[in-house]
């Protein structure tokens, strides 16, 4: 049976994109207005009485100290209890899985998970590259993301005779949903072509197979489940969350096939919430790169080992397929600035489990969706959420 | 202003010994007396079986190539003058693995599971960097 102590009653994003003319305060308080006006029987702004604000690194914007008492004044509410959660590429999904246990605890009553970044205010050396860049402070030098990825697909391909065509249907698939979704940074299609000739980045990952540096906050709000139906008929719960940590520095790890802390994350969230992958009915999981989507896939139990490669090529996690994976364009199109991905994916989740997806809504059967981030030094760390429309 | 450069390891006190013996051409690595396992990178105690009875050995620089890419962009000084470069992960004969570079070697002719030998890079008068060249005759 599924946990189901807290209600998602509202979620909201603003469009990423590269958002120059927007503040850090000004895109949250946006995410803000955006959860609060989606409430179905109105929601009054004062009942929230703590936040947890997911923001990866603040010193994109020019913030080395950004706390929880940033964002409380932007939206309006100065004095509520707020801390911020910093837990790399899953900081938005883990700020998620924290306001959970607040609310579930009886701790909080009306909780704010909102996740805010900035990417592209500052140049790539004084950016995101250059302090990502560090790794091991003793062994391992200069590797960017994408160096902490492709070795995955090299081995990926030379163990399962994956290819780079395979690679490409993640990305070709990924922006024909971007296309879809008003939120998204990229909407335009690309072709397998496109993603083959694209300027290479570390073989065999070209640059459409990289996700962009995008700017963008989303927010959701939680409730104890019994309160859910003073906010809305049509509440979405938790219905389980797992996380888990592997080993940062890519020496260590037991292969270059899959990601541990998806795997154990999953198993977790999936104990709690008492389903498995043949339940859900779509997921929205992390592609900051296209190995990246068929690792998830095989590691969350979606296919065998091996097999991740042949799902988006044969459509099986198109919107119409089988299992639709990031039917909001995933990072790969609709962006992925940290803090906030996490929580926009489950904003996606929410809307899709509404049935108020629009063009890209699957079709739903069982009533579970699942999100998913793994990031941070060497995929070190992995959140995976599950939400449900049953009770 | 000086240009900040990326590639210089911290050197602690637990892992100089290491940086020392790669500045003169040896590899040091650490095995455990406890349960026999060889680790890296060196640790004051066994990330196997915890024992702390941890002790140097010279590695014999043979390796096989795990898995790699080629890098063909990293803004990063000085790694951007290095692309196309081969990022490289290497299973040492020991065991354990290394995060390193191959070096004198055409990225078309990398394949997984080359023979390799440990060489060296000098980065500046107090650091030498260990790396990896493929075995001559290797190259399937
Ligand atoms: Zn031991």
């Amino acid at each position: 049976m599924a946990w189901n102590r807290v209600a998602v009653v509202g979620a909201g994003l603003i469009p990423f994109g590269e958002l120059f003319d927007q503040g850090y305060e000004q895109m949250a308080a946006g995410a803000f207005r955006a959860a609060v006006g989606s409430v179905d029987h109105g929601f009054d702004p004062a009942l929230v009485d703590a936040a947890f604000v997911a923001t990866q690194r603040g010193t994109l914007w020019g913030q080395e100290g950004i706390g929880g008492n940033t964002v409380p004044t932007a939206i309006g509410l100065a004095g509520v209890a707020c801390t911020r959660i910093e837990n790399a590429c899953p900081s938005g999904s883990d700020a998620f899985r924290v306001g959970c246990m607040a609310v579930a605890s009886g701790v909080h009553d009306v909780v704010l998970v909102i996740g805010v970044e900035k990417m592209r205010d500052k140049s790539s050396e004084e950016g995101l590259l250059a302090r990502a860049a560090g790794g091991h402070p003793v062994y391992t030098r200069g590797e960017s993301a994408p160096v902490l990825f492709a070795p995955f697909a090299t081995r990926h391909m030379h163990e399962f005779g994956t290819t780079r065509e395979m690679l490409a249907a993640v990305a070709v698939k990924n922006h024909h949903n971007g296309t879809l979704d008003p939120y998204a940074h990229f909407r335009n299609e690309v072709t397998v072509d496109d993603v083959l000739a694209a300027p290479p980045v570390c073989h065999p990952l070209g640059l459409l197979d990289c996700c962009p540096q995008t700017d963008g906050a989303a927010a959701v709000l939680l409730v104890s489940a019994d309160r859910a139906q003073d906010f809305t008929d049509r509440p979405v719960y938790v219905a389980g969350f797992g996380t888990a940590t592997d080993h940062p520095y890519l020496h260590e790890k037991a292969d270059f096939v899959g990601l541990p802390a998806t795997t154990l994350a999953a198993g977790r969230a999936y104990e709690m919430a008492g389903v498995g992958p043949a339940e859900l009915d779509m997921a929205e999981v992390h592609d900051c790169f296209t190995i990246t989507e068929i690792l998830d896939v095989e590691d969350l139990g979606f296919c065998d080992k091996g097999k991740g490669g042949v799902l988006a090529l044969e459509g099986e996690t198109a919107i119409d397929g089988r299992l639709p994976v990031n039917p909001s364009g995933g990072l790969l199109a609709k962006g992925h600035p940290i803090g906030a991905t996490g929580v926009a994916q489950l904003t996606e989740c929410w809307w899709q489990l509404r049935e108020q997806a629009e063009d890209r809504q699957v079709a739903l059967r069982h009533g579970f969706a699942l999100q998913h981030n793994v990031g941070g030094r060497g995929s070190g760390v992995a959140v995976v959420n599950v939400l449900t429309t049953n009770r | 202003m000086t240009a900040t450069r990326f590639d210089l390891p911290v050197i602690e006190e637990e892992t100089r010994p290491h940086w020392e013996a790669a500045r003169d051409r040896r590899l040091l690595i650490r095995r455990c007396r406890a349960c026999g396992v060889a680790h890296f990178y060196p640790r004051p105690f066994c990330p196997e079986c915890w024992s702390e009875e941890v002790v140097w050995e010279e590695a014999t620089g043979r390796a096989t190539l795990y898995t790699h890419s080629t890098v063909h962009r990293n803004d990063l000084p000085p790694f951007g003058e290095r692309v196309p470069y081969v990022a490289a992960v290497v299973e040492l004969e020991e065991g354990p693995r290394m995060m390193t570079e191959l070096v004198a070697a055409e990225p078309a002719d990398v394949r997984i599971g080359m023979a390799l030998e440990v060489d060296y890079r000098d980065l500046t008068d107090e650091v030498t960097v260990p790396v990896f060249r493929p075995v001559a005759g290797s190259v399937a």
